[in-house]
This record gives structure tokens, sequence and C-alpha cells, in this order.
């Protein structure tokens, strides 16, 4: 299945597939969004935009507008992981 | 020898600077461009001394921001022997490497020596983080040197790899640059005589904002652009693309790394409450509010220090100086002007303070995140809100504050609204207008009218600034777009250090830079006070000479009587009779226009102007006795009072949104290279007052 990064709802996983604005994925892509890499859609703000994604191995935050330029598949819903020691 | 510190915002480059050249700092700006200059020197182990420049954190080489486009300016303009680095310190986040790495690979390829320098080792540490140092030495030809800047730790040690540094570039190639563009590559470096590949490609890219090249040069790096037919968004695209294989190639053998860290799970936690729906919000206020009760609280006793520094600079003046004009202009010119600013470096500094510590914990980024929606409504960024707030105490660190705008559009806009926040310096002015026009009275029993007045006041400036952003918005062309990309940083203690560093070093940048527009006005205002046309002084002193004038009035009230006569007859005297038909439909008389003349430079001057016209001494900054004679004050035609509750209102409303500050509008002028847009400030903020008096006299009339 494939959709945009805005679709995704908190908690649920996706690789990203490709770009659909070249100059915005410019920007994207040296903040480490990059093709085939996973990324988690971790919340968003009180007002449901922008929105809280980590990749790379931190967080980073966009407005739902570029994320909905970057294409997504393999989607999958991880149970919120507890804390472990 | 010449030390550039680069790396991504949020890796510990300026603890790493503070570290390097601990008070041996200069602020500056580089020729030309507004953009802070920092610099300082490091002695090295074998004794030679290195001029060492912190770079604008960046995430690459593509600027996202004018302070942004400093860095390839300085990276690639080898002729700038006073600016361009023998050695360059690329700063890396241990616990973030692979996009750390971005920026490093960049710098590695435009071949100018290199050091690796990885940062927050401490951190690495405890989350076990396993980096293979040599095996990473070894795989790009340089040296790498791990580090804990905010621990102090091995700085030692990067000293001394600083002294055994090639002074030729030895580092391998990372990506195969020239396959990106084979022909533009070669002719590029043939027609600049170039040093590396990479420079070819970053010259194609960057022609344009590069000041250094002139136009011609400029010309022929777009012709050859044109003939191999190059485009730059999808080079870029498969650039970054290659560069981040690489990366991760080489991370694969050197590094070892959990799939989260413990201090990423904390900071989850965090957030999960600072920017939960409804506790985000409340721990935002709850900031806020601390910090205003610590910009009133504590500058106070300070401001109060500074007040009698200068009352004790001008008893002390007056003692060795001998009386006259001289002595007039420095004490109560300079010296005058001067205090009215300097007594705000109190308030300013604690804002400043607060800033830098929002940005150090990285509470700051959720600020922004937090507030991004409502903001851009408006035409505003997330980023507008910290200056806008800060503008409540004082609009010129704030416009400063405005730097970290990427957007130039957001920016402008918020560096031209920010002014109308109500700074503390309005404060006087609403206080004392208010004691003249509201009652003191409760209404429902515990709601103060004149505290809710007061409250107003803030909500009609904050409510201005929201129009004006709007309509901005809608008027302001641009082809750049608006985005919002923003690292959130992990939690971190704020480094203390830093902060005060920060906090002393724009204070001084502030008091140097403004210092010199407010001294130069304060004598101009002084001179137009003190002088009038040849004769009309002359006759007062006459008057206030004679004997038989002298018996009208008890000894202690001539002095008074006289200065305020003398200030009538003064050229700003006159020039605040030539404005009365004017400001006449605003409900305000000749007296009034002088204050708003005085007060261009500094609104709190008002008050001081109205005690001179209405000839009392304003002891200790009590308005009361101000007040009095205000209150008392006739309309010589009618007999009515002048301060009616039209008059009082009308005049508050034009202090909220004129433009009369000399420091911002030199700050706007610093911050935007430019005087066309202080000038539409002063316009605007002059017409909207002009405007919103007149509207209110005439309603409430």
């Amino acid at each position: 299945m494939q959709t945009t990064l805005s679709e995704l709802k908190p908690g649920q996983h996706g690789i990203i597939l490709s770009f659909t604005d070249l100059e915005l994925s410019l920007k994207l892509m040296e903040m480490g969004c990059l093709p085939g890499s996973e990324v988690v859609f971790e919340r968003t703000a009180p007002l449901g935009d922008p929105i809280v994604i980590t990749v790379a191995g931190y967080q980073l935050s966009l407005r739902l507008q570029e994320a909905a330029t970057i294409l997504i598949e393999g989607i999958r819903t991880e149970k919120m992981t507890k804390d472990y020691k | 020898m010449n030390i550039a510190i680069i790396g991504n915002p949020n890796t510990g480059k300026t603890s790493l600077f503070n570290a390097l050249t601990g008070l041996n700092q200069r602020v500056g700006n580089f020729p030309g461009v507004t953009v802070e200059r920092k610099t300082g020197h490091c002695s090295l182990p074998d004794g030679r001394v290195a001029e060492i420049l912190d770079l604008p954190g960046c995430y690459s080489l593509y600027p996202k921001s004018r302070d942004e486009a400093i860095v390839l300016e300085v990276l690639s303009n080898r002729s700038n022997k006073s600016l361009f680095p023998d050695l360059v310190l690329a700063v890396a986040d241990a616990c973030n490497l692979k996009r750390n790495l971005l920026l490093f690979t960049q710098v590695a390829d435009l071949k100018i020596p290199v050091i690796l320098v990885l940062n927050m080792m401490d951190v690495a540490n405890k989350e076990h983080i396993k980096i293979d140092v040599d095996a990473l030495s070894r795989r790009l030809g340089v040296q790498v040197v791990p580090i804990s800047a905010r621990r102090k730790e091995h700085i030692q040690e990067l000293k001394q790899a600083i002294v055994h540094a090639p002074g030729i570039a030895l580092q391998h190639d990372t990506i195969s640059v020239e396959s990106l563009a084979p022909e533009l590559v070669d002719s590029l470096t043939a027609k600049f005589a170039l040093a590396s590949p990479y420079s070819a490609i970053q010259l194609a890219h960057q022609h344009e904002n590069l000041s250094y090249l002139s136009p011609e040069q400029s010309d022929l790096v777009e012709a050859t652009e044109q003939q191999y037919g190059f485009h730059s968004n999808e080079l870029q695209a498969k650039e970054t693309a290659d560069r981040y294989h690489f990366i991760g190639n080489l991370l694969k053998d050197t590094l070892e790394q959990a799939h989260e860290s413990r201090e990423q799970r904390q900071t989850k936690k965090i957030d999960f409450i600072l920017t939960h729906k409804f506790w985000g919000f409340i721990s935002f206020f709850f900031t806020l509010f601390i910090i205003f009760q610590a910009i009133f609280a504590w500058s106070a006793y300070p401001m109060d220090l500074i007040e009698n520094f200068f009352s004790w600079m001008d008893g002390l003046g007056r003692s060795f100086l001998p009386p006259g004009p001289l002595a007039d202009l420095l004490l109560d010119g300079v010296l005058a002007g001067l205090g009215g600013v300097l007594v705000f470096i109190p308030q300013i500094a604690i804002l400043i303070g607060f800033i830098a510590i929002l940005e150090d914990t990285g509470y700051m980024a959720r600020i922004t995140f937090l507030m991004d929606w409502a903001m851009r409504k408006v035409g505003l960024s997330g980023k507008s809100v910290v200056p806008m707030i800060g503008g409540l105490a004082c609009a010129v660190p704030s416009i400063m504050a405005a730097r970290n705008i990427e957007s130039w559009k957001d920016r402008i806009i918020t560096i031209m609204v920010t002014p109308l926040m109500s700074c503390s310096a309005r404060l006087p002015v609403y206080t004392l207008l208010i004691s003249l026009v509201v009652p003191d009275e409760k209404i429902g029993g515990f709601f103060n009218l004149q505290g809710l007045a007061l409250m107003c006041m803030y909500l009609i400036g904050t409510l201005g600034a929201i129009v004006v952003a709007w309509v901005m918005k809608q008027l302001i062309k641009t082809k750049e777009r608006s985005y919002f990309i923003l690292e959130l940083p992990v939690y971190r203690m704020p480094r203390w250090k830093n902060v005060g560093l920060t906090m002393y070093e724009k204070v001084k940048a502030f008091i140097f830079q403004t210092g010199k527009v407010i001294i130069s006005l304060s004598i101009v205002l002084w001179v137009l006070a003190s002088y009038g046309p040849p004769g009309r002084m002359e006759k007062v002193e006459q008057k206030y000479r004679s004997d038989a004038f002298r018996k009208t009035l008890p000894a202690d009230e001539i002095d008074i009587h006289k200065s305020s006569e003398m200030l009538e007859n003064s050229y700003i005297g006159i020039m605040g009779k030539a404005i009365e038909p004017s400001i006449r439909p605003l409900g305000f008389d000749w007296k009034i226009g002088i204050a708003l003349i005085t007060s261009f430079a500094a609104r709190e001057v008002f008050v001081g102007s109205m005690a001179t016209i209405y000839s009392v001494q304003d002891e200790g900054g009590d308005p009361a006795p101000i007040r009095e004679k205000m209150a008392a004050a006739r309309d010589p035609h009618t007999g009515k009072p002048i301060y009616t509750a039209a008059t009082g209102f009308s005049l508050m409303i034009f202090y909220a949104f004129a433009m009369q500050c000399i420091s911002t509008i030199a700050i706007v002028q610093r911050e935007t290279n430019s005087w066309k847009w202080p000038i539409i400030q002063l316009v605007y903020m002059t017409g909207l007052a002009y405007l919103a008096s007149l509207l209110v006299y005439q309603l409430f009339k």
C-alpha cells in the first residue's frame, strides 16, 4: 500500500518511497529523509499541524503540506513500545 | 593560522568555540552583510596562536537562510586571506553521526584541510554508541578527534591534532563528484582555476549568492551552465542521495548504535507533556509568565542602580564642568539620552538570557512547533512567536532574535510587527495616562478598572500586530516558499556559561551599535529644545530677570516656570505649535505635540517632557505631581479640561501604535541591511497611530 506521510496515524511506521516535490525533497533529504529510510509518525501538534516524525535517529517536525509530498510504502502499525529498562 | 568551525545546529559548536577561545572572543559582522561573525583566539601547544571563526550552524552547504549563505562564501573564496581557513573543524554530534556527516563530506570535498571532531562523546558512551574512531579516520583520510566540549574533555588532544594537521588537504574523496556533471566540472575548474571538482559544482549552484564574484564571472558561470545543460535541483538531489549512500556504507563498519537512545526516550516523555493538547499550552503560558515576572522583578534593582549611576554622573559633571552650553550638551543631551536607553539593559539582558536558555534546552523548538499553525494563519511562522513575545519587553533584542527565521518573508513580517507589541518603555506612558483618565475603582468587587485598562492596551497592541501581519502577508510578494522543517533536538540542561556569554556579547553589541545613533539623536533633540530663533529666548530671559515679574511668583517656582517658557519658545516648542493643527483632530494640543516630538527618540521621554512642560519636577518617577498638574490643565479658549477620557485614550492608542524608538529603527536598519524597511515601518506605524487615535477621539468625544 502506498500513501503520503501526511496520512499516517500516530504510531505508524513506513518506508520513504519518493517525493512529489523536487525543491522540497532537497531540504528533506538533507535532513535525513531519504528514499528507503524508515520514518515513524510520532504525533501532531495540538492544533493538528505541524507533525513530528522520527527519521535517521532523531525527531523532525514538519507541516502537513510538506509531509504530503513524501510518498510512503510498507506501512505497519507497531504496538507502542512500552518503556523497557 | 585561520581555523573555521562548522557543524549542524545543536551539535555543541558554540561550546567548542567557547572551550577553545575562552573570553578571547569578538562578535562583529561579515563585511557587507549583517551576519554575525564570531571570532576568537586560541593558543596552540606549539606556541602559535590560531584565529578561530565560528560559522553559522547549517545542515549542508546549500543555504536555507541568509546566515547560512555565508558558510560557502567563506569556504570557497581562497583569495580572501583573512577569512579563508587553513583548517576546518567539522563538528559532528556523535549521537547522530549519519545526518551530521553530510556536511562533513561536503566540506571535505572542497579539499580544505579538515579535522572531524566528534562532540558529545560522553553522552554517546553513556548510550553505548560504539564508534570505531581509527577505522573512521582511515576510511576518510582525516584526523578524527572524539571530545566532549560541554565537559571540556579532550580539548587538549584536539589542540594537538590542530598542530599536527597537514597544510594540504589529504582527505580521500567521498563520492565521485565529477561524475555528477563531468563536462561542467572540467570547464569551470579550468576557467576559475578551482582547487577541487566539488568547488566547481558549488560554484555552479551558488554563484548568484557569492559576493566576491564579479558580474562578468557570474555570467561566465551562467553561460557554462547553459552550455552543458545544468539542472541545479536534480543534481543536488542526486548528490545528497549519493552522499547518504556513502555515509551509510561508511557507518555500517564503524558504528554500533541501539535503535533508540535513552536520551531520546526521555525526550519523548517530556514532549508528551510539553507538546500536549492541554498541558502544552499551559506550560507555554507558564513559561511566559515566569519570563515576564523575571523581566520586571529582577530588573528593578539594577535599573535603579543604573539610574542612580547616571544621576551621580550628572552631579559629578555639574561640579566639574563650567556651567554653559558645553556642560548642558554633554549632560542634558548625551548623558541623559544614553541613560534613558542604558536603563533598559537589565531587561534586555534578562530577556536575551531566557531566550538563550530556551534555545539551549531545546524548548524553543517546541514553542515554535506548538504555535506554528496559529501563526501561519496570519502570515507569520511558529518561529515568529519568540520575537513577538520578546517584543513585550523590548523590540531590539527581539528583532535580533528574528534571525532564526529562514523564510525571508516571514522574517520581514516578524520584524515589521514586533514593535507593535507593547514594550516596557510604553508602560510608564500607559501608567501615567491611565491614572489620569480611568477612575481607580473596582468593578464586580475585584476587577481593578485601571488594571483592566492596562491589559486592554497590551491586547490592542498584540491585536494590531496580528492584523498588520495579515495585511502584509497579502501585500508582500515573494517567489520563495515558506516551509517548516525543524529539528526537535533532545532536551538537555542549559550550558550556563554559554548563556552568560550570549548575554554579555549581545548586550555589548546593543550598546555599541545602537549607542552611536542614540547619542547623535539625543544631541539633535537637545539642541532643538535648548535653542530657539534669535531673540525669542532672550526675551524670556529678560522677562524672568525683571524684578517686577520676580515678585509675582515664589522664588522656588521661578526657575520651573522659566524652563517651561523657554521650552515653549525653543525650536521644538515652535515645532509643537506648528504640528498642532494636524493633531487637533486627535484631541492633542501643542504641549502634547512637543511630547510627541521629543518622544520620537524614545517613548518613555513622554513622561519627562510632560514634567518639564507642566513645570513639575519628576521626583523619583512618582507620577502623582505630574498627574495633578495635567488633570488641572484647561484649554485656554474653552476652559474645559484638556485631558478628557477621549484625549487620554487617543493618546494611549497613539503611543501603542506609533514608532517612537530610535533604537528599533537602528536595529531594523542593521538587520535588514537597508533603509527601506525601517522607513516603511516608521511610516505605516505613524499612519496607523494617527488613524487609530483619530477614530478613538472622534468616537469618545
